[in-house]
């Protein structure tokens, strides 16, 4: 790796790294005040654990060797054989990735607020790094998914749809809040969480070229179209339909651009990303209604906002992706002269993502709501789980 | 001596703590509380979901007053927080038993 690029990598790695913190803003803004230092702690949680078990064998399993389809073997358990000799390329590489795998996890966080057992999570988090987030990285970048032909630049697939379809089979698992939903505690914490979101997915999309050229410039410019054409589609929709552009709106649509620009990042180019995100907008501003349809308790919509915004970018890579706008070699979509192919392999991509996602998820939801137990007390859901969880509280009331 | 309780709306605040230090009141405690009366509520709409908000913020203020100054400090609070529309607040006075300054000991309207 040339010094430009691994200098790219490396910044983007830690602007990565930033978007956790903000994710726990996010949410915790949103969440209530009485839970909103165990969402913080959920997301910090996973900052902690995450990168010392990708270091051990989380990364080994998810890309040594490259060409294995399914899993990947220990060749490089506790990072054997990634030296610095020449450039330090392979060692930035382990690090950025990592950063991503810390934000997965902590993606499902949303779901379970207000009634999961800290104790719970922490044996969650990395018993879902290894039995979902590593195989279905392992899949889609480098593996038998790779392999057919579907593309996922950023982690649309292997992150925000694993995510979200986690997330899902989490909530059914853990079953609903004993209490009816609230307001959002604090509007805005969710705004800075969202602000830094957006800044750190700059290093997600645009980092996520590896190198510091064209297709790395196109992503940045992508993630910065699609956010804000989808913020923009999610006010309109509120504005019309109920009456007020909220903020929560606005913080909301920008996240569900973000998510749906992700795998189409390094595809697309032009107009693309202002209708995908005008697209994910409007189609996730709807799906958040999904849950009371449906009846599942997924409290801070990570159904809605990244299995939806995921699938939705994914998707639409099959209408707009232009590998010769980047002089690539990946398949085109139907609007720029290919034919369904691509597609097609998305949607097996997807599919394929969502059912190990999902069964796996509910399987490790199910061995430990047989063991230690998912749910706090409900005298602990009424108190608050900052208390019954960590022994704090974000806010005294005279100091 | 009396204690004189207002519930007003949180921006007339400013307008009450004014016209009553002009009137010559030396000592108000305020609380920001919530409640709800014929005004009722309002609903949220938060990710397209309604919430019903039935607690709305009010300001609390509280004075002791010796007896004779009663009406007129209850007019001066009247006067400055009305704004005509529903959800201006309340007034209520109750009986108060004694009062100590805790700095001297003093007692009585004294330590008013």
């Amino acid at each position: 790796m040339e010094s430009g690029n691994l200098a790219w990598v490396l910044v983007s790695a830690a602007l990565v790294l930033f978007m956790t913190p903000g994710l726990a803003l996010f949410y915790g803004g949103m969440d209530k005040g009485r839970n909103v230092l165990n969402m913080l702690m959920m997301n910090f949680y996973c900052l902690l654990i995450v990168p010392v078990l990708w270091v051990i064998a989380g990364y080994s399993l998810a890309q040594t060797p490259f060409d294995n389809g399914f899993i990947g073997n220990f060749d490089s358990f506790f990072l054997k054989d990634i030296t610095v000799a020449g450039d330090g390329g392979a060692l930035a590489t382990v690090a950025f990735l990592g950063m991503f795998a810390v934000i997965t996890p902590a993606l499902i966080s949303g779901a379970v607020a207000d009634r999961m057992k800290f104790s719970a999570w922490a044996i969650f988090v990395p018993v879902w790094l290894f039995l979902v987030f590593v195989p279905v990285f392992k899949w889609v970048y480098g593996g038998w998914l790779f392999d057919r032909g579907s593309i996922d630049f950023a982690g649309g697939t292997a992150i925000h749809v694993n995510a979200g379809v986690a997330a899902l089979a989490a909530v059914l698992v853990l079953g609903a809040r004993k209490s009816d939903a609230s307001p959002p505690h604090s509007l805005p914490l969710v705004m800075i969480g969202t602000g830094i979101l957006w800044f750190g997915w700059f290093g997600f999309n645009a980092g996520s070229a590896l190198a510091a050229n064209g297709q790395a410039a196109q992503a940045f410019m992508n993630t910065f179209l699609a956010a804000a054409a989808a913020g923009l589609a999610w006010l309109v929709v509120e504005w019309v339909r109920d009456g007020h552009p909220t903020t929560l709106g606005a913080a909301s649509g920008v996240v569900a651009g973000l998510v749906a620009i992700t795998p189409a990042a390094g595809y697309v180019s032009g107009p693309a990303p202002i209708v995908i995100g005008l697209i994910a907008g409007v189609i996730c501003c709807y799906a958040v209604r999904l849950k009371k349809k449906f009846g599942y308790d997924d409290a801070l919509d990570v159904v809605g906002v990244h299995l939806v915004g995921g699938l939705v970018g994914s998707i639409l890579i099959g209408f707009f992706s232009n590998p010769s706008f980047f002089d690539g070699e990946f398949g085109e979509g139907i609007f720029y002269g290919g034919n369904a192919e691509l597609l097609v392999e998305q949607i097996i991509a997807n599919v394929a993502a969502m059912i190990w996602s999902f069964v796996v998820t509910f399987v490790i939801m199910i061995a430990l709501k047989k063991t230690i137990g998912v749910r706090v007390s409900s005298e602990a859901e009424a108190t608050g789980l900052d208390l019954s969880e960590h022994g704090e509280t974000a806010y005294h009331s005279a100091s | 001596m009396k204690l004189i309780t207002a519930v007003v709306k949180p921006f007339k605040l400013d307008d009450v703590k004014e016209a009553l230090k002009a009137a010559g009141v030396v000592g108000i405690t305020v609380t920001e509380v919530r409640g709800f009366g014929r005004q009722g509520g309002h609903t949220e709409t938060y990710r397209g979901a309604e919430y019903k908000i039935d607690f709305l913020p009010k300001v609390k203020l509280e004075i002791l007053a010796d007896a004779p100054d009663v009406d007129r400090i209850v007019d001066v609070i009247s006067a400055a927080a009305n704004t005509g529309k529903i959800g201006d607040g309340k007034i209520w006075i109750t009986d108060v038993e004694t009062v100590i300054r805790v700095r001297t000991g003093e007692t009585g309207p004294s330590a008013i």
